[in-house]
């Protein structure tokens, strides 16, 4: 079947050219500016390590570093807790027409703009904002939300709740009925058959779940500038800084490179522990 | 009763959920129409002041009109890409082949920041920055491995004979591809040209690197947003809203009415 003629690499070509040339070539390019110089406000391709060195010797960076990855984990654990309940209905609970609803609907949001959800959760967290009008009603507030973690993490949810959802709902919906069945005729209680059965049953479909959360938490840049404040600035926002105003592309390039490294290291880890065969007890 | 009581106890929870996940979207759509510039409750009074404004200002057209060549493109590009590779999965083992794949399927778990980056970086070294087929191009990659996706899902259903029995018949393999594998695709390439131009439609970070001054509708956001509080944003949005609705309604159409039915083609 694979002998290679001109009808089968016409079908496999165009895909590998148009990937090494946009997808895989600004990445390793990206690496090699890492280590390229600027002076006066322009790019020499070089190979030094004065960029690294003087990022990495910054406190403001590794101040960036840790509040963006504790974030991140911080929107992982959050969004993985809340979703699970919901997800357990779906799965468990619910008929297959309510589930496949559900689905259709927890996808919509993926096709609004992020940035106007982000916009409108600004106006609603606002000192005098829809949720402080409703809560002065009864006499409480104003509360501050914008411009603290907490509405980074709002930020955060927005943008991966939905997709959390989804992921344990259908990693929930394929673990196998009857061991849940047996599980309960030999007198497990459900908090047991949750905690012993469905949960490892489940397990690789709920990391990857977690995974997905983190690694699009950790690349946003706009919760954290606009509803978190950006102070101190979380890493996405000081690859736009770095970029933007300051011409400063290697600088943003050695940001860029740790933040992958960070993600692969992560990714790496999760689906090790995802597919790691249980060990019996 | 216990049980039933649990069972309702998390439908309100999954209610609530509901309410979290569309708050933003439905306050974005009734802001749209309410008068006060920062708006809270109790609400003003009803307007179209914003959409006026919006459909009066040359910039906004000016963007929707890049944002329409952007996305239309896009989606051309990305499903041809998407088709040939889903394809050769379907038909072809071959050596390297998971190297392939992961090569077009990783571009959407890298950060949009990072892709943004260095795609910026990269084609003003190749000469490619600043324009807008830049935008179509980084694109492409980003919405490629989706159109494989869904494409290969629909190849998933072909009876495996079916290529087989046309070469026997005397087609070419060309001719087969024209006549069989095409036309059994169609509901999924019509559903990745929708859900392609959807996703391109509502990209902003990389856009807003690699365009230059050529602004889409959600770089244009972003700018307005970064200046003050402007209602025009939740105008802007709910028009686009049902742009991204609309495409994916016509996605889910074309798609899933046919997932279900292992149709022969036509």
């Amino acid at each position: 079947m694979s002998r290679l003629n001109a009808y089968a690499l016409t079908w496999r070509l165009p895909i590998i050219i148009w990937q090494i040339l946009f997808f895989l070539g600004p990445l390793l390019f990206m690496i090699a500016m890492s280590f390229f110089l600027v002076k006066n406000y322009r790019m020499i391709e070089a190979f030094e390590f004065k960029n690294w060195e003087k990022m990495l010797s910054r406190g403001y960076v590794w101040d960036s570093y840790w509040l963006t990855l504790g974030l991140a984990a911080l929107s992982t654990a959050i969004a993985s807790l809340i979703a699970f309940p919901a997800a357990f209905f779906l799965a468990f609970k619910s008929s297959e027409n309510l589930r496949r609803w559900a689905i259709f609907l927890l996808i919509i949001p993926f096709f609004t703009s992020y940035l106007v959800r982000t916009f409108s959760w600004y106006v609603i967290l606002a000192e005098s904002g829809v949720i402080n009008a409703l809560i002065g009603n009864i006499g409480l507030g104003p509360y501050t939300m914008l411009n603290t973690k907490f509405g980074t993490i709002i930020g955060y949810l927005t943008l991966t709740l939905p997709l959390v959802v989804i992921l344990q709902t259908v990693s929930l919906a394929n673990v196998d009925k009857n061991l849940i069945q047996a599980a309960q005729n030999l007198g497990c209680s459900p908090w047991r058959t949750i905690r012993a059965v469905i949960i490892p049953s489940a397990k690789a479909g709920l990391i990857i779940a977690a995974l997905f959360c983190f690694i699009l938490s950790f690349g946003d840049f706009v919760a954290p500038y606009y509803l978190g404040g950006s102070k101190p600035p979380t890493l996405p926002i000081l690859i736009i800084d770095t970029t933007k105003s300051g011409q400063q592309w290697p600088r943003a390039a050695v940001v860029a490179v740790m933040m992958m490294v960070t993600l692969f290291t992560i990714a790496f880890a999760s689906i090790m522990l995802a597919y790691r065969k249980r060990v019996s007890k | 009763m216990r049980g039933a009581s649990i069972t309702w106890a998390l439908r309100i929870y999954l209610l609530l959920i509901f309410t979290f996940v569309f708050a933003p979207i439905v306050f974005s759509v009734i802001f749209s129409f309410n008068s006060d510039r920062f708006p809270t409750i109790p609400l003003g009074s009803f307007t179209t002041e914003w959409y006026a404004k919006i459909f009066a200002d040359s910039e906004v057209w000016e963007a929707a009109r890049n944002s329409l060549i952007v996305s239309l493109s896009t989606c051309i590009l990305a499903t041809i890409l998407g088709f040939c590779t889903a394809y050769s999965d379907y038909r072809y083992n071959f050596k390297f082949k998971g190297p392939y794949l992961a090569l077009v399927l990783l571009p959407p778990t890298i950060p949009l920041i990072i892709m943004a980056l260095a795609m910026l970086a990269w084609f003003s070294k190749i000469g490619v920055s600043g324009q807008l087929w830049s935008i179509i191009i980084a694109h492409s990659v980003l919405t490629a491995p989706f159109a494989m996706a869904i494409i290969r899902l629909r190849l998933n259903q072909i009876d495996p004979n079916l290529e087989p029995a046309a070469w026997n018949l005397g087609a070419s393999e060309w001719r087969t591809m024209r006549e069989v594998i095409v036309p059994f695709c169609k509901p999924a390439i019509f559903s990745a040209l929708f859900l392609t131009a959807a996703i391109s439609f509502d990209e902003f970070a990389v856009a807003w690197f690699v365009s230059g001054l050529n602004k889409t509708i959600p770089v244009l956001v972003l700018e307005i947003v970064q200046g003050n509080i402007d209602p025009r944003v939740n105008a802007i949005g709910t028009f686009v809203f049902f742009i991204s609705m609309t495409l994916v309604i016509l996605a889910q159409l074309f798609f899933l009415a046919r997932l279900n039915t292992k149709a022969d083609p036509q």
